[in-house]
């Protein structure tokens, strides 16, 4: 039964694997349009990727296995994430009760090494990068959490496939604005994990002002590929638990559910990209409080679902 | 329908609260009231309607005079104030903004709790209804005694009757307009006062800071 499904579901991993530059192209051209530029053609982060592979690596005399470790462990938690999360249907290849605790785990893991691997080069700019990052995500990490909370209680199941299929449709129904800040916190998680603006400005070319793109300076090669690849991956599987709490589709909708699915990533990037360039990144130190908010919507749909559930 | 209406207002009126504790510019504090304001002016309507299908004259009578008075009379006066007082537009807290944010939800985590054990006088028409109204009034006295400036006092003290307004709603039908309107004049003299003394403060002191009120003295 289990290799059946593990066969049916390789058409649709091939997708969601290659889908993810695609998206970050989506985001790069919303940012043109907003600017009245053109902006890179549509392929020209597979063009990147394709360079990245063919050159070699080079590494600082100072750093050690850890250095190289720091990418390929990073894509590797990632490539695990996207077994437990269901992007293009309702389910995802693999799936356990608790494997939310996994996920969440999963994410901290790559950060952990993307972290350990800049501190390694022993770079002042990488280790400050480090210190910022490791921050940020502590403080996302309880929103993401509480999230999950609401969605674990709203659907009586501790797998993250069930906690955002089909069974929010009712949640929706009963608890409309518990689920909209639910969604409101995770769009937060998602700007904050993947990097960009208002937290992180993936464009950015001053070391001081950077968070991840600082701590992956001394990568080259194909190990900047991955990093690349893996910052993209992130995107897709965060957008998609996004929008399948936002937008949960019943059991029977079937392969035209999945091309819906992918046009919502599409319609995600975009509005990413419509935040990227209509409002500049957050000062410093005001970024703890932005988190703080996601972090406190959560916490008030926590509420508000145990209450209706108590009530 | 009309409960998921109230529901979704009464729940952005409360993330107001925890944006006015965040915000850290005056003038989007005032605008921020207003909003806050305005949505709550729409509420005795739909309370109105959840009723009865024809509610009577006061209900929007009510609404009309909030509209009137706290989204545009009321913050139209303070920022009269803040632009001819010409005072530094930066709130000043006592606690950190990130703080005082943190302070603001654990208050409406905790008016939750509070409002369940609450005697009502009658049903209310939404559960969100009572934990709210107790929420607004303590984050506005949380804006009132965590802000240095006299204006932000004004407004903490806005936001209270905010909360009471809110609080009202449980006895719409009992409660003649002419009372609700009484309160609101009562208000507006009131913030009209105040602007008056905040404009006064600063001639004196040449600033608004009110806790080098109390080390008054003659000489």
């Amino acid at each position: 039964m289990t290799a059946v499904r593990a066969i049916l579901f390789v058409p649709e991993l091939a997708l969601v694997l290659a889908m993810p530059p695609m998206l970050m192209s989506v985001i790069a051209k919303t940012k043109a349009w907003f600017g009245g530029r053109v902006g890179p053609p549509w392929l020209q982060p597979y063009y990147d990727l394709h360079k990245l592979i063919q050159k070699h690596a080079v590494y600082s005399k100072t750093t050690t296995w850890v250095f190289r470790a720091g990418p390929i462990v990073s894509l590797a938690a990632l490539l695990t994430a996207a077994t437990l999360i269901p992007v293009l249907s309702n389910e995802s290849l693999m799936g356990f009760s608790g494997d939310v605790i996994l996920l969440a785990y999963l994410l901290a893991l790559g950060r952990m090494f993307t972290v350990l691997a800049a501190m390694d080069t022993g770079s002042s700019f990488e280790g400050m990068g480090a210190s910022r990052e490791v921050t940020f995500g502590a403080m996302s990490e309880p929103a993401l959490f509480l999230a999950f909370v609401v969605m674990a209680v709203a659907t009586k199941s501790l797998q993250l496939s069930e906690m955002i299929g089909p069974g929010l449709l009712l949640e929706w129904r009963i608890a409309g604005p518990a689920m909209i800040l639910v969604a409101g916190a995770l769009f937060v998680v998602l700007l904050t994990e993947t990097c960009r603006v208002p937290v992180d400005d993936p464009a950015t070319h001053l070391e001081l002002t950077m968070i991840h793109e600082v701590m992956v300076l001394d990568h080259s090669g194909p190990e900047f590929a991955f990093i690349t690849y893996g910052i993209a991956l992130k995107f897709t599987l965060l957008g998609s638990i996004l929008i399948h709490a936002a937008i949960p589709h019943s059991q029977e909708i079937g392969l035209f559910g999945s091309t819906l699915r992918i046009a919502e990533l599409g319609v995600l990037a975009v509005l990413v990209g419509v935040v990227e360039s209509a409002t500049a990144r957050l000062r410093l130190n005001r970024i703890p409080m932005f988190l703080a908010g996601a972090t406190v919507l959560s916490a008030i749909a926590v509420v508000l679902v145990l209450m209706r559930r108590t009530g | 329908m009309l409960r998921s209406v109230m529901d979704s207002i009464l729940i952005l009126a409360a993330l107001l609260n925890l944006a006015m504790l965040a915000t850290s510019r005056m003038a989007a504090c005032i605008r921020t009231f207003a909003v806050q304001s305005l949505l709550l002016a729409l509420l005795p309507v739909a309370v109105g309607f959840s009723h009865d299908a024809a509610p009577g004259v006061h209900v929007f009578a009510i609404a009309a005079g909030t509209m009137g008075l706290k989204v545009l009379l009321i913050p139209w006066i303070l920022l009269r104030v803040l632009r001819s007082g010409e005072i530094h537009r930066e709130v000043e807290p006592f606690i950190g903004f990130t703080a005082s944010v943190l302070l603001g939800a654990l208050i409406i985590v905790a008016s939750f709790a509070f409002a369940d054990g609450m005697p009502l006088p009658s049903r209310a028409p939404t559960d969100l209804l009572v934990p709210v109204a107790v929420a607004t009034l303590f984050n506005g006295l949380l804006i009132l005694v965590s802000r240095a400036k006299a204006i932000t006092q004004v407004l903490g003290y806005l936001v209270v009757e905010n909360g009471v307004f809110v609080f009202g709603l449980l006895l719409l039908d009992q409660t003649p307009a002419l009372v609700e309107l009484g309160i609101l004049l009562d208000l507006f003299v009131g913030v009209f006062i105040m602007g008056i003394v905040v404009y006064h403060i600063r001639r004196e002191f040449d600033h608004m800071d009110t806790h080098l009120l109390d080390a008054l003295r003659e000489s």
